[in-house]
């Protein structure tokens, strides 16, 4: 046996390569976001965009339109309802938050409803709430490297903005930061964030991945930047292994593969876990 | 140094502001002036409108009538030149940002220059607030004092001719309240920074204040302090006989008829 790992059929997958990039990109945006979303204590919001991006997934499926605008389109519907609605106080959020989630998760469940019954689609509820990373198009592959690009681009821009906000809103306020205009422009990044890895992972994982690689790195970094950089690093780590762990159970399952969002979210966990236990170095007092 | 404005323009000019809200009148009809490296102190009980009053000189508070110009301008266009210190201060321990990294936060820049201008700005505003001692520890494991000072140096890095402190000692022991008021003093003095700040007592800040503006119920008393406190200014402010005693060099305001007391600060501390 030359190939005992299989990783000379796996590099040579097309399916695998597109879902390789689509999982990188999807791992950097929702790292960086994701530091912004864990610092500001969004995660019930994250977690609710990832959700209502599930309706525009199951919409398009319907409508038999590219699922990718499906679901970027619905969760940047949803991010601007609750900017409209309000994320000021914690519990305004909330509320807000969970009417957002409630409406957008039963839109959700209507459209499934149609894609199972109208369209004979059985594998749509699967596909939109566990994700379908190997049956993503590779035409798909230049949009999102460049809604990814451009969202990069943004937070590079307001970076220093975004984390005095992220510190205290009432300080960046007072140094003429733009608050509620940037806090619109962060909820759009988190929604293109969590629809990116609705559409790799599932809707229902999504979270793990916006949340765990920034919860791990915050408790690893000493300077700003490097929280940004474990939490790529991170993400990368998780989804590319969880991609090559998913295609090897292939063969070692008789012919299945168990899905790439088990694996994903299993090596996040456990690179979180592993993060508790690190033991800081003692900050130097000078 | 920064050069010094020529004296005819205050810093902050406040001239016949009047705030409502919900039909309620906050602030009426408040008038005063803060020149270069003046210490001026807004002092009221809860609810006498003095967050208000710095709210308004933010320029987050609509006005009903009057103005507020720093430097002959709106706030909004002078917010380089102010600091703002909020009396809620509480950074979340896993912030990933040292106190230097705070203090450079503080310095506002285009996005593409990724060290500020000034090189030596932020080391500083941190040797200003006497912080190189937790420059490189995170904002959020610092204890209260601790992040006030660190916010101080933010507020500092921008060198503000105008710095704003709302409660600075509503939560600090008598040692780090003393050491807060000899810093303000030292900022004003030294850097010719004019500073207003919100206190409930003003004995505290009796060494180093030049102004005094005493609200009760939204109307206010200013001048220096030997002008305001005493007996029939406050008398007339506040509708009812007070009387002013001074002890020990310390200031108390007391009610002729004790009963009303309850509703005029009396403050005094036990120690010295």
């Amino acid at each position: 046996m030359t190939d005992p790992l299989h990783l000379l059929t796996f590099w040579q997958n097309e399916a695998v390569r597109t879902a390789l990039w689509i999982g990188a990109v999807a791992a950097l945006l929702n790292a960086v976001v994701g530091v912004f979303t864990v610092l500001r204590h969004h995660g019930f919001a994250g977690h609710a965009l990832g959700d209502s991006s599930s309706a525009g997934g199951s919409l398009s499926i319907f409508l038999g339109i590219g699922s990718l605008w499906g679901f970027l389109g619905m969760a940047w519907i949803a991010a601007l309802v609750m900017g409209w609605l309000g994320l000021g106080r914690a519990q305004s959020r909330d509320l807000s938050t969970g009417v957002v989630l409630g409406a957008t998760l039963g839109v959700s469940a209507l459209f499934l409803y149609f894609d199972v019954t109208v369209t004979q689609y059985s594998g749509a509820t699967v596909d939109v709430m566990f994700g379908s990373l190997f049956a993503v198009a590779p035409k798909l592959l230049l949009p999102i490297f460049l809604t990814v690009f451009l969202a990069i681009a943004l937070v590079l821009i307001f970076y220093r903005q975004l984390l005095l906000i992220a510190a205290d809103p009432q300080l960046a306020q007072a140094s003429g930061v733009p608050v509620r205009r940037l806090e619109l422009l962060y909820l759009l990044l988190l929604g293109t964030a969590a629809a990116l890895s609705a559409l790799s992972i599932g809707v229902i994982l999504a979270t793990a991945l916006l949340l765990g690689p920034a919860a791990a790195a915050l408790r690893l970094a000493r300077r700003p930047w490097q929280c940004f950089l474990y939490a790529f690093l991170i993400a990368l780590g998780s989804v590319w292994l969880g991609i090559y762990l998913a295609f090897a159970s292939y063969y070692y399952n008789q012919g299945t593969s168990w899905p790439v969002s088990f694996f994903v979210v299993v090596l996040l966990l456990l690179a979180y876990l592993t993060s508790l236990y690190w033991r800081p170095r003692p900050v130097r007092s000078s | 140094m920064p050069p010094v404005p020529p004296p005819s323009l205050p810093i902050l000019q406040v001239a016949g502001v009047s705030v409502r809200i919900e039909a309620k009148a906050i602030l009426t009809d408040i008038h005063f002036a803060v020149a270069s490296g003046q210490v001026c102190a807004l002092i009221g009980e809860n609810g006498a409108g003095k967050t208000t009053l710095l709210r308004s000189i933010l320029g987050v508070q609509s006005l009903q009538s009057g103005t507020i110009q720093i430097l002959g301008q709106p706030a909004t266009r002078q917010l380089h030149r102010l600091g703002y210190v909020p009396q809620k201060i509480s950074f979340d321990p896993d912030l990933p940002l040292r106190t230097r990294d705070l203090v450079d936060l503080g310095i506002p820049r285009p996005f593409w220059r990724w060290r500020p201008p000034d090189p030596h700005a932020v080391a500083e505003a941190i040797h200003a607030v006497d912080g190189e001692g937790f420059a490189n520890q995170r904002v959020g494991r610092l204890s209260g004092g601790q992040q006030q000072r660190a916010v101080i140096a933010h507020a500092l890095a921008r060198k503000p001719k105008l710095l704003l402190l709302d409660e600075p000692l509503a939560n600090l022991d008598f040692a780090s309240a003393n050491h807060l008021v000899q810093l303000l003093g030292r900022l004003a003095k030294e850097q010719g920074i004019s500073i207003v700040v919100t206190a409930h007592d003003m004995n505290p800040l009796l060494p180093i204040l030049d102004q005094l503006v005493y609200l009760v119920g939204g109307r206010a008393a200013t001048g220096s302090v030997a002008e305001v406190v005493r007996t029939e200014v406050l008398t007339k402010l506040y509708g009812y006989p007070v009387e002013v005693l001074q002890h020990h060099g310390r200031l108390l305001v007391l009610p002729e008829n004790p009963r009303q007391g309850l509703e005029i600060p009396c403050y005094a501390h036990d120690h010295d």
